[in-house]
């Protein structure tokens, strides 16, 4: 008798907790969308993004078209000075080229001077690692334990600043543009600023702290196959000097493959200039420094105007003309199945 | 805290001296402790590490964080791979210390219990774990036994005690232990503390039904042998207490022997898995090779020439060695084909829908308050797969209930259910039953639904009250009357229980026996018949028979038993009665009931007397005594005058019919192996046919049935290939028919046999299915048992019921479930792909060695039809999905690998490639793991043909696997082509450099993370709120965590951890850039939308068009099939006598040895005036028995 009473209350007291709640999460009756593959639903997405791609092709091409660029590939006109640098013990020695070329039109808006490298592995992941970002913030930091190696130290231990494969393998050929206008030659005024991120320039980039550069940099070397250390990059401009400076910023930003270009300079837009380059001679005025024979690599200079989608850059256009042309038949295929 | 001492040596054989600890601690035996947790405190961590390294892919990833510490070969930081596999051990590591918390928990429970221990001539209350070997217990009644015991004495007379073996063995009956007469007598304490016989016995092994052992006590010994023992696990009852000697304690016990290590089960998608991934790691070491050569030639060729900016390595001497390195390297970036997180991710979603199935409302079942449990929560997707399903019959499709439910007394025929207007009406909208209010004895649980039986017995048809008073006399149920008017009968069959108890509601109360008398109510009136011979049942002759003398003094023979044996032994004049009451058992048959034949007979005073002394005779006679008994049985039963047959239903648990119908339709084959626990040799392929018919197993509109029943292996042989031959004939004639060109359409991947016409059914007993699973005739009985509709075995052992599912799984290498509620199920529980246990009921051996537990049959078709289903179709969405995502993730680095110099250079960000498997994308695609629905739940009820899919494994198999890893290849080869054709010669708006690495890298992940997430939304065909979340949260996730990374603070802190500064507001600020990842988005999703449409409407599966057709509500109900067939020649009489019926209990009976005097005497109702036996009892030794009406009131 005094069992069953006992066991009542505990029956009671157990029952909900063996029975599982009707909750509609429980009972996966969660209110749910069900889409569904239909016709008309497919159609119109293919037939919007034909549409959509179409446009976006169609205007991207347009574009692009508008683009004025010249490329000239300098490493084969100045063949010279490539075999000069062939050999490394002439590292030392001064190599003019000069490169005449004619824009055939006008080049309005901004003018951009790039320089291409073909066949420079910049995103090999040995030379892409070697590098060390703290001692381009700045800060004091010990090379040998960073993957700068072998740019890290010289023999007797100064370090190198900076350090590492990239830094030293820096572009470091000078171009100058000049306009041969009415046989006077007007040299082409050129930004070398602004041409980088700006958080590259202001926040991964900060020169070591000191009351100026050169004594901020004591104690380390440059690395070797540089021609001046990095506080002479620009010694003009002291907000364009040491790691901050632009050239070297560009430099250290590596590209994704092995032929790339980079921004050297802007046209400044004054004086004949105001609206672009106008069309005529020029000649480019190069200091060959940069080695690139030695690795079958070659080397360009380029001149070109800038749109909404960038510079000139065919495939996009191309790609999204021919994606829409693609769904277009798939639309064609799925009408004839239907 | 090692509470439980480690076991010693294995031994020869067991000395065990009573109440002598010290000399028995010189063996070191186990004590009665049990630990089945695997692990401590201290032990957690380093033993759960070494076991999880076990696992290979944990090993690898073990390898691979090795391989990156390397700093030549180390292409990725550490973290990469540290982060995940630290994730994944956690959760491992956390979900076995819940279980084996859990452990302790139920341990601790079990070695606390409270058992009375003999200790220095005093009783003292000592917990479980504290009982030693040699120790003498005292058990009480309802208490668990607590350790394997020698029976010393017990409160019964003789030393019997009663036991129930539910947890042992399944088996719900009592059985009864004896103790050895020399202990008997040793009925208190001061003579059992002074007791020191020593047991030599057997080492503990694991067989429950056998002990070996010898009891030396004053220089005698003593053979010992099961029947003294009490095993632990048993419950002790109907035994006031009693004592025992512990011989086998904790660890040694039979139940603990027993409980082996479950073989760890793994589904076909786990193995399949396990395949794929050693061929995806075949794959990334053939693309190692591939870019190690491509590496080794460039650096032979460019690499050379670079080596002024860029020098080889400390070390690296050599292009190839260079190459070599670079293997590595490209081993350790590509290794995210073979995620880490795959396997976790896959237990996560498993654990989703087990909980799912213990959270279903539709399988809980009120009555016995038992949800359903997954209890592997390892093998859902399986669920999904089941091609056979082997059942056991009693408990799990019939509910071991037998019910009294027609029968036909003088040639007409009671029980139809009948309205007003006596038109026989359909189940589920019955009448009322019939009133018993008029007989306070009757058995309120009875229910009968002809009122014209009722009317037949109260207006006093003589023929009617004599079948009810042959059922209330010819039996051998005992009666318990715990109060006045409550009567206990207890049956050795549940079939004599429902027989007896009709006639107890008719008004025919069978009160009490004893060995000589019994005394019947009928009518009101209290009747004492002399019980002068009980015939027993036994298999050859399928009837039993009482010899009874009334009040009156007449003799009369009372006989039941199986229509086949007993129509030959009526009277002749009987012809007439006997085609009437033929064709009424033949209806019953029909309809899945077990029949019997009543039957009497007047025996003369000087007839009887002569046959009882031969009786005398030959049951004192030394040999034969069988064959004499047997010939005189003969002699008395016959010319006997047929009072009519008995129709019982072995209920059916609820619905069975139903779920069988639909899980036929779905395409699984139910096979019934029923294991009878009586006596071999009885026709048991009867009862089990009944069963058959009954939960529409077998239907008659069947061609044939085979009956196997041989007895040689040529008999066997020769009838499995009849059945063949038989079965190609029809096939052949019917050819051309419809019904072959059905069987077609509906199902083509059946082999050349299995598409055979007609539907044929195949039943076998034990004796033939020995010989049937011999080696050179396995495959002989499973092509003729696939072809069959369905296969009943009856009579089959524990093992061979493991032995036709081990048949099943090797040559058709098909799912197989199997599903039982007793432990001679165990063993095929084991065996097959997934075990069901049925729980809710007493025993539980069965629900331990199950996967799945649930109480009714009818919760199968949920289980497999709906959650089984989702959980194949969630499992195979989710593994293509993963696949994909890995391959199209990882391949875009070996197409870079073409542009970077082979320089095992990532194409992404290695937080990127961190976060990618275990943040971007693993929440939406879990969330469609464990959500995703195809079609609601009803329809794959309606459409059975919706569970096909599954079991010819379409949703994931190599070929899939395929598609799958080449859409992320395709995928892979846009991603990277796309942005590399755009950025070649890209700038940004500015006019600075847009194809700097990290920009490069940026677009391609944003782009990656975009175009994964549209393909799991077109993956997802149910968007719930969660998977909503998912998505989005997952898409809001990559943009918050890529700004968080590229932002300045991170990098003044980590400069040369967070070098991508700045980089996300750069790159994301250029159209170029989102016009890029938009093509590429467009151009890899749009034809896998295309792909799709076009195979939705020019192939559309099942679940598609169900989908679609949502108008289509024409509900398949489950055909009733006429049970009903006129004269049709298919009605074969089935009878279902020899069911449970035991042997023996008769002579039990006679003998009295079963009747519990000192138990009742204690019990309690010494006040209570009907104690109708002793009333009985007192008046039989006061010589003359007469008719007692003044016994009660």
């Amino acid at each position: 008798m005094k069992n069953k009473k006992s066991s009542a209350p505990q029956e009671a007291e157990t029952r909900p907790s063996r029975c599982p709640d009707n909750s509609a999460f429980k009972q996966q009756k969660l209110p749910a969308w069900k889409p569904q593959l239909t016709a008309a639903s497919v159609l119109s997405t293919f037939f919007l993004t034909g549409a959509f791609c179409l446009s976006v092709g169609v205007s991207l091409i347009v574009a692009a078209k508008s683009v004025r660029e010249i490329q000239v590939d300098y490493s084969d006109k100045c063949s010279h000075c490539s075999k000069l640098r062939e050999n490394s013990s002439n590292w030392n020695s001064e190599c003019l080229c000069s490169i005449n070329i004619t824009l055939a039109e006008d080049m309005l808006g901004d003018v951009f001077m790039y320089y291409g490298l073909q066949n420079f592995y910049q995103n090999h992941r040995r030379y892409a690692l070697s590098r060390s970002d703290e001692q381009l913030l700045g800060r004091n930091v010990d090379v040998q334990n960073s993957y700068c190696a072998p740019f890290a130290t010289y023999q007797n231990g100064t370090p190198m600043a900076p350090c590492g494969a990239i830094a030293n393998s820096m572009f470091n050929d000078t171009i100058d543009l000049f306009y041969n206008f009415n046989s006077s030659v007007i040299q082409v005024p050129l930004l070398k600023t602004g041409n980088s991120w700006w958080t590259d320039k202001n926040v991964k980039f900060r020169n070591p702290e000191s009351h100026n550069l050169s004594a901020a940099f004591a104690g380390t070397a440059r690395p070797p196959y540089w021609h001046k250390a990095v506080y002479l990059l620009d010694e003009e401009d002291e907000k364009n000097n040491g790691y901050i400076n632009d050239d070297f910023i560009i430099w250290m930003r590596v590209s994704a493959f092995a032929t790339f270009r980079n921004l050297y300079r802007r046209i400044s837009r004054k004086g004949q200039f105001t609206d672009g380059l106008p069309a005529g001679n020029y000649t480019f005025h190069i200091s060959y420094n940069f080695p690139v024979s030695k690795f079958k690599g070659k080397k360009y200079v380029i001149l070109s105007t800038m749109v909404w989608s960038g510079g000139s850059n065919p495939f996009l256009g191309i790609a999204y003309l021919g994606a829409s042309q693609w769904i277009v038949q798939l639309v064609f295929i799925l009408r004839s199945q239907w | 805290m090692e509470r439980c001492a480690a076991r010693g040596a294995p031994e020869e054989e067991r000395r065990v001296r009573a109440n002598a600890r010290e000399y028995n601690e010189k063996f070191q035996y186990a004590s009665n402790c049990i630990k089945t947790s695997k692990y401590n405190i201290v032990t957690f961590l380093p033993v759960n590490l070494f076991e999880q390294f076990q696992e290979v892919a944990n090993t690898y990833f073990l390898f691979l964080l090795i391989l990156q510490l390397i700093p030549q070969i180390s292409s990725l930081s550490w973290f990469t791979t540290i982060v995940p596999l630290v994730l994944v051990l956690t959760i491992t590591a956390v979900k076995d210390a819940t279980d084996d918390y859990f452990r302790h928990k139920s341990d601790n429970q079990v070695n606390n219990r409270q058992s009375q221990v003999l200790i220095g001539g005093v009783l003292r209350q000592e917990q479980w774990m504290n009982v030693r070997v040699g120790d003498i217990i005292k058990l009480e009644n309802n208490q668990f036994v607590a350790a394997d015991l020698l029976l010393l004495c017990s409160s019964e007379p003789h030393g019997l005690c009663y036991v129930e073996t539910a947890e042992l063995d399944g088996e719900t009956n009592m059985k009864v232990r004896q103790a050895t007469p020399v202990t008997s007598e040793l009925a208190d304490i001061s003579t059992l503390a002074r007791f020191d016989g020593e047991v030599i016995c057997e080492p503990p092994n694991n067989k429950l039904d056998k002990f070996g052992g010898t009891l030396y006590w004053k220089e005698n010994k003593f053979p010992l042998s099961n029947q003294n023992m009490l095993l632990r696990g048993c419950v002790l009852r109907n035994t006031e207490w009693c004592f025992g000697l512990v011989v086998f304690a904790g660890p040694d016990t039979k139940l603990m022997q027993n409980s082996g290590r479950t073989k760890f089960k793994r589904t076909s998608i786990d193995r399949l898995m396990n395949t794929l991934v050693l061929w995806i790691f075949g794959f990334l070491v053939c693309m190692g090779v591939i870019l190690a050569i491509g590496n080794a030639i460039w650096e032979h060729e460019v690499g050379v020439c670079f080596q002024i900016y860029l020098p080889w390595d400390e070390g690296v001497h050599s292009a190839v060695f260079s190459g070599f390195l670079s293997f590595w390297s490209y081993i350790i970036i590509l290794n995210t084909v073979v995620p880490i997180s795959l396997y976790v991710s896959v237990e996560v979603i498993r654990l989703g829908h087990s909980y799912f199935i213990n959270w279903d409302k539709k399988m809980y079942c009120a009555k016995r308050r038992t949800p359903a449990e997954a209890r592997t929560t390892t093998l859902n997707e399986e669920l999904g797969q089941v091609e056979y399903i082997f059942s056991d019959k009693t408990g799990t499709l019939t509910q071991n209930i037998m019910v009294f439910s027609k029968c036909s007394v003088n040639g007409h025929s009671y029980g139809d259910v009948q309205d007003v207007l006596g038109h026989n009406v359909e189940l589920g909208e019955r009448p009322e039953p019939v009133d018993f209010s008029f007989n306070p004895l009757a058995d309120p649980g009875f229910q009968f639904w002809d009122p014209s039986l009722l009317e037949a017995v109260q207006l006093g048809d003589p023929h009617v009250h004599e079948f009810f008073r042959l059922l209330s006399l010819c039996h051998t149920v005992m009666s318990e009357e715990k109060s006045e008017g409550e009567l206990y009968y207890k049956a050795q069959s549940p079939d004599e229980g429902a027989l007896v108890t009709a006639a107890r509601n008719f008004g025919f109360v069978f009160r009490s026996r004893t060995p000589k008398t019994i005394t019947v109510h009928e009518l009101g009136r209290a009747i004492t018949y002399q019980l002068l011979a009980i015939l027993d049942f036994n298999n050859i002759r399928k009837r039993m028979s009482v010899i009874v003398r009334s009040p009156e003094g007449k003799i009369r023979l009372y006989c039941k038993g199986a229509d086949t044996i007993l129509l030959e032994r009526l009277h002749p004049s009987n012809q007439d009665l006997t085609n009437v009451t033929t064709d009424h058992l033949n209806e019953y048959a029909g309809e899945g009931l077990r029949t019997l034949v009543l039957a009497c007979k007047d025996l003369e005073e000087s007839y009887y007397e002569d046959w009882a002394e031969r009786l005398r005779r030959a049951s004192g006679a030394p040999e034969a005594r069988e064959d004499r008994l047997a010939r005189l049985y003969d002699e008395v039963e016959r010319d006997m005058t047929l009072l009519g047959a008995t129709a019982i239903e072995d209920k059916l648990q609820q619905g069975v019919p139903e779920t069988i119908a639909i899980l036929t339709l779905a395409n699984i084959k139910i096979w019934v192996l029923t294991g009878d626990k009586q006596a071999p040799g009885s026709p048991c392929a009867e009862t089990a046919v009944n069963i058959g018919y009954s939960c529409k197993m077998l239907t008659d509109d069947m061609t044939e049935v085979f009956v196997v029943t041989g007895h040689t292996v040529l008999e066997v042989r020769e009838e499995l290939r009849k059945a063949r031959e038989k079965m190609m004939d029809g096939s052949r004639s019917m050819g051309n028919g419809f019904s072959y060109q059905e069987k077609l359409s509906s199902s083509k991947l059946t082999s050349v046999l299995e598409a055979i016409a007609g539907e044929y059914a195949l039943v076998i007993n034990g004796h033939s299915l020995a010989h049937a699973l011999e080696a050179d005739m396995e495959v002989e009985f499973l092509e003729t048992a696939c072809a069959c509709k369905a296969v009943i075995c009856c009579r089959v052992t524990p093992l061979q019921k493991a032995q036709v599912v081990e048949l099943v799984k090797k040559y058709k290498k098909a799912v197989t479930l199997a599903i039982g509620d007793g432990a001679n199920d165990v063993s095929m529980i084991k065996t097959a792909h997934i075990g069901v246990g049925i729980s809710g009921q007493e025993g539980i051996q069965a629900v331990l060695a199950s996967d799945y537990s649930f109480s009714q049959f009818k919760f199968l078709q949920r289980l497999l039809l709906v959650h089984g289903r989702w959980s194949y179709l969630r499992m195979c969405k989710f593994l293509c999905y993963f696949f994909y995502k890995n391959f199209a993730f990882t391949m875009v680095h070996f197409w870079f690998g073409f542009f970077c110099g082979f320089s095992a250079q990532t194409v992404y960000d290695q937080y990127f490639i961190t976060l990618y498997n275990i943040v971007y994308t693993s929440l939406p695609v879990l969330a469609m793991g464990v959500f995703d629905q195809d079609v609601p739940e009803q329809r794959s009820m309606e459409y059975p043909k919706l569970y096909e899919p599954g079991q010819l494994n379409l949703l994931f198999n190599k070929r899939e696997f395929f598609i799958c890893i080449a859409q992320g290849i395709y995928t892979s080869v846009l991603m990277f082509f796309i942005p590399y054709g755009v950025f070649a010669d890209a700038t940004r708006d500015d006019g600075a450099q847009l194809a700097d690495y990290q920009s490069f890298a940026v677009t391609v992940a944003t782009s990656l993370v975009i175009v994964v997430s549209v393909q799991i939304g077109l993956d997802t065909g149910f968007w719930t709120a969660i998977n909503h979340f998912f998505i989005w949260g997952s898409l809001a996730a990559y943009f918050a965590i890529l700004f968080a990374m590229h932002s300045d603070g991170l990098f003044q802190m980590f400069p040369n951890q967070f070098r991508f500064v700045g980089n996300a507001q750069n790159t994301l600020a250029q159209p170029t850039v989102w016009l890029t990842i938009a093509l590429t988005t467009v151009v890899c999703i749009m034809p896998v939308v295309a792909f799709r449409f076009l195979k939705l409407d020019l192939k559309p599966e099942l679940s598609d068009t169900v989908r679609y057709t949502q108008l289509v509500r024409k509900k398949q109900k489950p055909q009733h099939r006429c049970a009903r067939r006129g004269g049709c020649g298919g009605g074969s009489r089935r009878s279902g006598y020899a069911f449970s019926h035991q042997e023996g209990f008769g002579e039990l009976i006679m003998s009295g040895k079963n009747m519990r005097l000192s138990s009742l005497a204690l019990s309690g109702f010494t006040a209570r005036p009907g104690a109708a036996w002793i009333e009985t009892l007192r008046r039989k030794k006061g010589g003359e028995s007469s008719p007692d009406t003044a016994a009660k009131g």
